[in-house]
């Protein structure tokens, strides 16, 4: 089957895809640490991979909510976000967060322009939304794997510097995980005012809840959909551009990515965007703690369980309410 | 029992296409004579696909249930001494049991909740092959599987490392199972199929019990797909949780959706076709790299401008004509 996809997929199929990559899964801490101090340590890194989560997930769920679809390319989009402080900060060293805010502007513009070529003809058809998708994320491997070469960037920390939140040796906490989780926590409660307090963030919640309706209240769902897209994309380039440091940073770090938020949108609910972040928290917490105690792969085996569970007892999710299909 | 009604002329036509496929290895080169075995395996493993995807659902598990069928022939190959023809059955068979099982949560979730939850299935089997050396080998798979037997008939030895004959042997095992599924999509069953994808609450209200018979479509399919699985394993002599993984259901995907799902003949010519589009001119272009790049292009475009897949193309290009001839030519 792979002979037929000739070499390259060999050589791909050959790479170690090991979804336990998400950032932060090991307690590091000191070889004396203590049982509480381990039992801290995984807590911190939990938090830290839970507001990493959140930022993707909740961006999925605002396009699935949106438009139908659901974006394989997401993983894609968290990975450019990488490649941009790979490219500013890493080979044309301009300053971190200029990088940060370069990933942030041009993900966000590619999600417009997704929107746009993409996503808009096929609209009315799930299956074929899902489809370019894919088609996409094929592209967009293969771009960044023929511009930067298929090799794990080595990207200098920005800052070194660390915390002992608790005034304990054995817990630490880097101020590059701070950033994600500050980040995480800003960017999640200015998308909350935006959809709570504006006209557009009720415009957006309006076509998530009966596009047609909307649409005759007098609200563009062309614009709409851009908008969300466009939010959702800089959501994931910006947790990709903060998130680069401290991960594997390759052309293909995006399937890990994809495959927890699946699991995230799906526990949380499809369409609910509470869901998705609380369903990130628990993921955090299940995948840290079963990585620190036993190993990646059986925290991974863990969490696809926790979401087929999820999908026969409570097929909505536990925070979702209609099925749209 | 309705049967599928064929003239002479489409009857000379397979009986051509046949011949040219029995001609074919011989006219290639040995690399070419492997990506030929591969070409066969993998028309059954899409046509397979197109099965389940008569009944309006999408899986994400049919690359792993060909590992489900791979790793089963194989272990009962090496591990018991079970002669490879049966232990290929047995791994076909083991492939539809473990469907059967999965059967039970996945269909109680539809559309994209089946297409996830197939995911998530698919990954858990896929992971443990991974993680449980014993007995799967871990990330390095199994080695050294035995191969198919030679055969000696009337002092005429048949050895099948040669990949000419075991082409030949699964041109003939791909076709027996073609048939097979190309019966069952005319009989009761089959037509049940079509009747759940495209009115599923009416078929149910005239008392069709669509998860029944989707649960028959399931495992049929994943039969074949193990068949599939075991077919390239006792060739390839190596198994390993790589082969099986989303990429792989990714290429699935694309010959399924370029080709076309209307037909049986829609998903080969899908295969066939990027088969020959990557051997012949991504390979003559050497564009390695940019070789998922092109299938990606290939697969959106066909999404976008040809979303009845290749097979439409006859049809539609019948219509221009009629159309370009004048009104006598409408049907």
């Amino acid at each position: 089957m792979r002979a037929g996809a000739g070499p390259p997929a060999e050589r791909l199929g050959a790479r170690l895809f090991g979804h336990n990559d998400l950032p932060a899964v090991r307690a590091g801490g000191s070889p004396s640490g203590s049982m509480i101090e381990l039992l801290l340590q995984t807590c911190v890194n939990a938090i830290y991979a839970a507001s990493f989560m959140a930022l993707i997930a909740v961006g999925l769920m605002l396009i699935f909510g949106v438009m139908g679809v659901v974006n394989f390319a997401h993983g894609e989009l968290f990975m450019l976000g990488a490649y941009c402080v790979v490219f500013a900060y890493a080979d044309q060293s301009y300053p971190y967060f200029l990088a940060v805010m370069l990933g942030l502007v041009f993900v966000g513009g590619l999600g417009i322009a997704m929107e746009r070529t993409l996503f808009r003809p096929v609209r009315d058809n799930p299956l074929a939304g899902l489809i370019v998708s894919i088609g996409l994320l094929l592209i967009l491997q293969a771009a960044i794997a023929m511009g930067f070469g298929v090799r794990m960037e080595h990207i200098a920390p920005p800052t070194r510097a660390t915390f002992h939140p608790f005034g304990l040796d054995g817990v630490v906490v880097s101020l590059q995980r701070l950033y994600v989780i500050v980040g995480a926590g800003v960017v999640l409660g200015a998308l909350w005012v935006f959809l709570r307090r504006t006209r557009f963030g009720w415009a957006l919640r309006a076509c998530a809840q009966d596009p047609e309706a909307a649409a005759l209240q007098g609200i563009s769902i062309d614009r709409t959909a851009r908008l969300a897209m466009c939010i959702a994309a800089a959501m994931a380039g910006v947790a990709g551009a903060l998130a680069a440091p401290l991960v594997r940073t390759w052309p293909y770090m995006g399937h890990s990515v994809i495959v927890t938020a699946f699991i995230v949108t799906i526990v949380g609910g499809l369409g609910s965007l509470e869901g998705a972040v609380v369903a990130a928290i628990l993921y955090g917490f299940v995948h840290t703690f079963v990585t620190t105690f036993s190993d990646g792969v059986v925290a991974d085996i863990v969490g696809l369980l926790l979401m087929l569970v999820v999908l026969i007892v409570r097929p909505t999710g536990l925070f979702g309410a209609r099925e749209r299909a | 029992m309705r049967r599928a009604h064929h003239g002479w002329r489409f009857r000379a036509t397979l009986a051509g296409i046949y011949a040219a496929l029995v001609a074919m290895p011989h006219l290639l080169s040995f690399s070419q004579k492997e990506i030929a075995v591969f070409l066969v395996i993998n028309v059954l493993v899409v046509v397979s696909y197109r099965l389940l995807t008569l009944t309006g659902e999408w899986s994400l598990a049919h690359a792993v249930l060909m590992g489900v069928g791979a790793y089963a022939s194989a272990l009962l190959a090496k591990r018991l001494g079970v002669p490879v023809p049966p232990a290929m059955l047995l791994g076909a068979a083991a492939a539809a049991l473990v469907a059967w099982v999965l059967s039970f949560p996945l269909f109680r979730m539809k559309a994209f909740y089946f297409l996830i939850g197939s995911f998530a299935a698919g990954e858990i089997i896929r992971l443990c092959w991974k993680r449980f050396r014993e007995p799967f080998g871990g990330p390095k798979g199994i080695k050294l599987i035995p191969s198919v037997p030679d055969v000696e008939i009337g002092g005429l030895e048949i050895a099948f490392f040669d990949p000419v004959n075991y082409y030949y042997l699964c041109l003939a095992v791909v076709t027996l199972s073609l048939v097979v599924l190309h019966r069952l999509e005319h009989s009761r069953i089959g037509l049940t199929f079509h009747a759940i994808h495209w009115q599923d609450r009416l078929a149910e209200s005239v008392g069709v019990d669509t998860r029944r018979y989707r649960t028959i479509a399931f495992v049929i399919a994943s039969f074949f797909a193990g068949l599939a699985g075991a077919l390239l394993a006792h060739y390839l002599g190596t198994v390993n949780p790589n082969q099986f993984d989303v990429e792989a259901m990714v290429y699935v995907l694309i010959w399924v959706i370029v080709g076309g799902t209307a037909t049986i003949y829609g998903p080969i010519l899908g295969v066939a076709a990027l088969t020959v589009v990557n051997e012949i001119v991504l390979r003559g272009l050497g564009v390695d790299q940019a070789r998922p790049l092109v299938y990606g292009a290939i697969l959106i475009a066909s999404i976008l401008f040809l979303p009845d897949g290749l097979e439409s193309l006859g049809p539609k290009m019948k219509r221009a004509f009629a159309r370009i001839r004048g009104p006598h030519g409408q049907p």
